[in-house]
């Protein structure tokens, strides 16, 4: 069976380019692409959540 | 599914004012949560703040919400609380605020123990005004007015609340952000004065001058240095030096001030 990937949203206009969630991503998923935040990796996403609650700026929404 | 943090956010307030890696956003979604899981009404929520980066907080917030003096989030909040102790009353603001300015009034309020949760996002500085060393600020640290490090000792926040008469008292820091929601739920549902310190970081005023690199070397000081409060039963002193205790620190149940005013208007009505 094909497993079922996540939807990742990035809100690009609240992002701020802290960096956290390309840090604390678990396997590597996001990557900064100029000033904001971008899905590099999706099919290595765990849907661990990390990133949707460490982002202070409300700007990435994972939906498993 | 995502979590849907906008169901308590007023619509077009974001992005919100606070710096790139600002902790204050990670605070806010905690209280979100335990808002959302407590089932608070936001119409029968007041949250209260005064001055500050942290203080800005409650004007993001879709519910009542007073952003008021430097310092004076306690008095303007003991005043909603004992017109309507029907309401939920919460408090944000920084160290500053509830510290230095406002250190009178938050000790009081502790002492009283009125029904409402304090939230205080340490980060060790005053953020806003560009830097200036606050009552948390560690000995030696730089700060705009302590170029050459900081002389004085720094309060420990939660002791000073539990010392002061708070009868819940609780740690986390911006790092454990999972642990950020349960704790302010635990205090929203204790009946009493509650306070919730979180550690903070302000890359931007408190960071550069003390040798951090960047928020993420920030954010994984702050899990350094996080102790349980179970796991640090079984530590030594020597293993617990520049170490802090996070979790639930202190909880006592004690007779409620709104309830022993009310006590007092009877007692007077009785005498008329
Ligand atoms: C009566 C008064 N004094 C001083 C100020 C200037 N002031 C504004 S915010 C602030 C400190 C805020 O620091 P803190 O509460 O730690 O919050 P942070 O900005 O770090 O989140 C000061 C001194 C003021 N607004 N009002
Ligand atoms: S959900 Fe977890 S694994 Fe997926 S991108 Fe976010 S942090 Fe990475
Ligand atoms: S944590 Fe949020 S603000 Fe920071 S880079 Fe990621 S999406 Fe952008
Ligand atoms: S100055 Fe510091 S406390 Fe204020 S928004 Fe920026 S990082 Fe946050």
């Amino acid at each position: 069976m094909e497993k079922k990937l996540p939807t990742i949203e990035i809100i690009e206009k609240y992002c701020k380019g802290c960096h956290i969630c390309v840090e604390f991503c678990p396997t590597k998923v996001l990557e900064m692409k100029g000033f904001v935040v971008s899905v590099k990796n999706l099919e290595a996403c765990i849907k661990c959540m990390q990133c949707e609650l460490r982002c202070p700026d409300f700007a990435i929404k994972v939906t498993p | 599914m995502a979590y849907d943090y906008e169901k308590f956010i007023r619509p077009g307030k974001l992005p919100h004012i606070w710096c790139p890696g600002c902790g204050h956003g990670i605070v806010m979604k905690g209280l979100i949560r335990a808002i959302d899981a407590c089932g608070l009404k936001k119409e029968n929520t007041a949250i209260v703040s005064g001055i500050g980066c942290a203080s800005r907080l409650p004007g993001y917030m879709d519910c009542c919400t007073l952003h008021t003096a430097h310092g004076r989030a306690a008095a303007f909040a003991t005043g909603v609380k004992m017109s309507r102790p029907e309401m939920d009353v919460i408090l944000v603001g920084g160290d500053g605020d509830g510290t230095a300015i406002g250190g009178n009034h938050f000790i009081h309020a502790c002492r009283r123990n009125i029904n409402m949760t304090y939230i205080i996002l340490n980060n060790k500085i005053y953020g806003m005004t560009g830097g200036q060393f606050s009552p948390a600020t560690p000995t030696g640290d730089k700060a705009s007015t302590t170029p050459y490090g900081n002389p004085d000792p720094a309060f420990d926040i939660a002791k000073l609340a539990i010392g002061a008469g708070a009868t819940f008292v609780a740690r986390g820091t911006a790092f454990h952000a999972n642990q950020i929601d349960k704790l302010i739920a635990e205090a929203i549902q204790h009946k009493g004065f509650s306070v919730v310190e979180i550690l903070d970081d302000c890359p931007t005023t408190y960071g550069r001058r003390n040798k951090f690199k960047s928020v993420i070397e920030m954010m994984n000081h702050l899990k350094d240095i996080a102790v349980p409060v179970k796991a640090a039963e079984k530590m030594s002193p020597e293993q617990l030096k520049g170490k802090v205790l996070t979790g639930v620190l202190y909880k006592e149940d004690k007779p409620e001030y709104c309830e022993q005013y009310a006590k007092v208007i009877e007692r007077a009505q009785a005498a008329k």
